[in-house]
């Protein structure tokens, strides 16, 4: 792999994702995206005494679906990569100790997901491995006690909030072939514009977002409209239109392209504010909605940003701003299908729009 | 292309310009009926524990009791944060809110055990009322005896 | 009578204002209850809390402004009878009901309910 400018990555051989996954709750299984996900837990408990078990059964159960999509075994995998917004990233750590593999726990709060695949990938790429899963998850509630106040406390939530996503979302990543390529990833600067109010995490995240985009556009050599969508994890509806603007300031026109992960899987009749937000939105929106768009031929070159802001309640406290990150990858086609990659009713919807004769069809020889 | 240079003060106002607001007047409103539905309500069983001949100061303090214990079952119940939606600080300002203040980390906390769960989480939030409250009556009284 | 009218009015004014005071600074609902609470406790320094409970009734007893008037007339009461030793006696003195009251439910309640979804 090479370095292309102050912040990019170019992968010689681009890690292909094999196999992706999801775990919603049952918000997200309304919402507009509710068809693609693979698993809906039952509540927000998930058969378990208290939230934070809930969503660590939700990683541990999105990691195993993962694997079983393309019957493999968990010491085939090379390494754990993974974080999550719970205190010391407990929900990942814990689901990896079911696992006889090494594990790195990274924190990049909303950003885990991109940032997990991206150094994945740079591990592969560089021949120490040769299968990495990137998980991450969130929960409404375990989220919301730790970061705001109690879940049952009645404070009124401005319209500019956004809802935490209930998801856990699993990729694995490969030197064999797969449906999705990982050819570039642009690790992101920490940007802090000021913001001050937690519960306003968009306009927060916006900066970050529209920073790592215009650099990872120059190292690349790019420009907007080279990508089908440029995708972005949580801003929600107002730090999507203030990244839009952000980039217009600088010449940088994505109108025509840009959308947001959190503004997609809710709809407006669901009362989550501003749109979704969390580890657990990028991951799923990408794991079971973006991949097999991509896999099918509906987007050929995708970039796709995890933003996370990086604070806790007692830097709030403290009266400190919130400085956040954006990490981005970019995802291409291969032309390849494989089983790994979306629910079998998602394939067969996507697949009939295919000319069978374009696609060369792996599935069978998966394993 | 560039990096993005904005002051600060110069990001303020470009959020301002895109945040999502809801009418202060609505929620002026919203507060307005449901903070004065919970008093109503109060003054409604104060007067009827009047009538069947309980003292005035005893009527007022079972009516605060009444009050508490609503509060907080709604609080249980789950259903006091969605009222809290629309009523804002209609929910927050009455003694029922000081009891959903007590209800709600108390509730939550009881998974991390009854002692250093519960126990200690019952003033998470409704901490400061109560140091607050004592501290000023304090000094206000203290105030007074040096006049 | 007119006191339930008074109740509504008053108490439901105290609860518009405090949204007001939400929506416009950059305040926690924290904030509020204490700032309620001081005033409470000023206006009973003041002498002027009685005289609004005459008037409106529960519509300055409901709201949480009345923690800091049983608080301070509890120190007034005592203070006057029993001088420095009073400020301590008298804090929880007719506040007392109140915070009992408060612990002992919210005890009960979160040991029954689990909290929703």
């Amino acid at each position: 792999m090479k370095k292309l400018g102050k912040q990019t990555v170019q992968f010689d051989n681009p890690p292909q994702i094999i196999s992706s996954a999801s775990v919603v709750g049952n918000k997200e299984s309304q919402g507009p995206l509710g068809d693609y996900f693979d698993q809906v837990i039952s509540d927000g408990y998930n058969n378990q005494s208290t939230w934070e078990k809930a969503q660590m059964k939700m990683t541990e159960d999105v990691v195993n679906n993962a694997l079983d999509k393309v019957n493999l075994a968990k010491e085939d995998i090379d390494f754990l990569l993974a974080g999550d917004l719970l205190n010391q990233i407990v929900a990942s750590n814990f689901a990896a100790r079911k696992f006889p593999v090494p594990f790195l726990g990274l924190f990049g709060a909303c950003s885990t997901m991109i940032e997990a695949m991206a150094v994945g990938s740079m591990m592969i790429d560089g021949g120490i491995a040769n299968r990495i899963i990137s998980f991450t998850s969130s929960h409404y509630q375990a989220t919301e006690r730790q970061y705001r106040t109690p879940n049952e406390y009645g404070d009124k939530y401005p319209p500019y909030k956004q809802w935490t996503v209930t998801g856990a979302g699993a990729t694995i990543l490969s030197n064999e072939t797969g449906g999705v390529a990982l050819t570039m990833a642009t690790l992101g600067k920490v940007i802090d514009l000021g913001v001050k109010d937690p519960k306003d995490m968009g306009s927060a995240m916006a900066p970050a977002a529209a920073d790592t985009i215009l650099n990872h556009l120059e190292d690349s050599d790019r420009s907007p409209s080279d990508y089908d969508l440029i995708i972005t994890g949580d801003l929600g509806q107002v730090g999507k239109n203030l990244t839009i603007e952000l980039l217009a300031e600088q010449g940088c026109d994505v109108t025509k392209n840009f959308d947001d992960c959190g503004v997609m899987i809710y709809n407006s009749k669901q009362k989550v504010g501003a749109g979704g937000s969390g580890c657990g939105c990028s991951a799923v929106v990408a794991a079971s909605y973006l991949l097999p768009q991509i896999m099918y031929g509906n987007f050929n070159r995708v970039l796709l940003l995890g933003t996370g802001a990086l604070l806790n309640p007692m830097t709030f406290l403290q009266g400190e701003s919130i400085p956040c990150i954006a990490h981005a990858v970019v995802l291409e086609r291969t032309g390849h299908l494989t089983e790994g990659i979306g629910r079998p009713s998602v394939q067969d919807n996507l697949a009939t729009k295919i000319e069978a004769t374009k696609i060369e069809d792996l599935s069978q020889s998966e394993g | 292309m560039g990096t993005i240079d904005k002051t600060p003060q110069e990001y303020q106002k470009l959020i301002k310009k895109h945040q999502l607001t809801d009418s202060k007047v609505k929620n002026f409103f919203s507060a307005y009926l449901i903070g004065g539905l919970i008093c109503l309500l109060g003054q409604v069983i104060i007067n009827v524990l009047i009538s069947t001949g309980i003292p005035k100061d005893n009527a007022g303090a079972y009516a605060t009791i009444s009050l508490i214990f609503i509060g907080g079952l709604l609080t249980g119940l789950g259903v006091y944060d969605e009222i809290a939606q629309f009523a804002g600080a209609g929910t927050i300002v009455p003694i029922t809110g000081f009891a959903n203040a007590i209800v709600s980390p108390a509730i939550e906390s009881r998974q991390e055990g009854y002692i250093l769960g519960l126990g200690a989480n019952i003033y998470s939030i409704a901490g400061p009322v109560l140091t607050y409250g004592m501290l000023s009556a304090f000094l206000i009284g203290l105030f007074k005896l040096l006049l | 009578m007119d006191l339930y009218l008074m109740s509504f009015l008053v108490g439901g004014l105290i609860c518009g204002l405090s949204q007001l005071f939400l929506d416009y600074t950059n305040y926690t609902p924290a904030h509020l209850l204490v700032t309620m609470v001081v005033t409470g406790a000023v206006l009973t320094g003041l002498g002027i809390y009685d005289y609004l409970i005459d008037i409106a009734g529960a519509g300055v007893t409901v709201p949480v402004m009345n923690f800091g008037y049983i608080l301070t007339k509890g120190v007034l009461n005592e203070a006057q009878k029993g001088g420095f030793l009073g400020l301590f006696a008298g804090v929880l003195e007719v506040g007392s009901i109140g915070v009992s009251a408060s612990i002992i439910i919210g005890f009960l309640m979160a040991a029954i309910f689990r909290p929703k979804e």
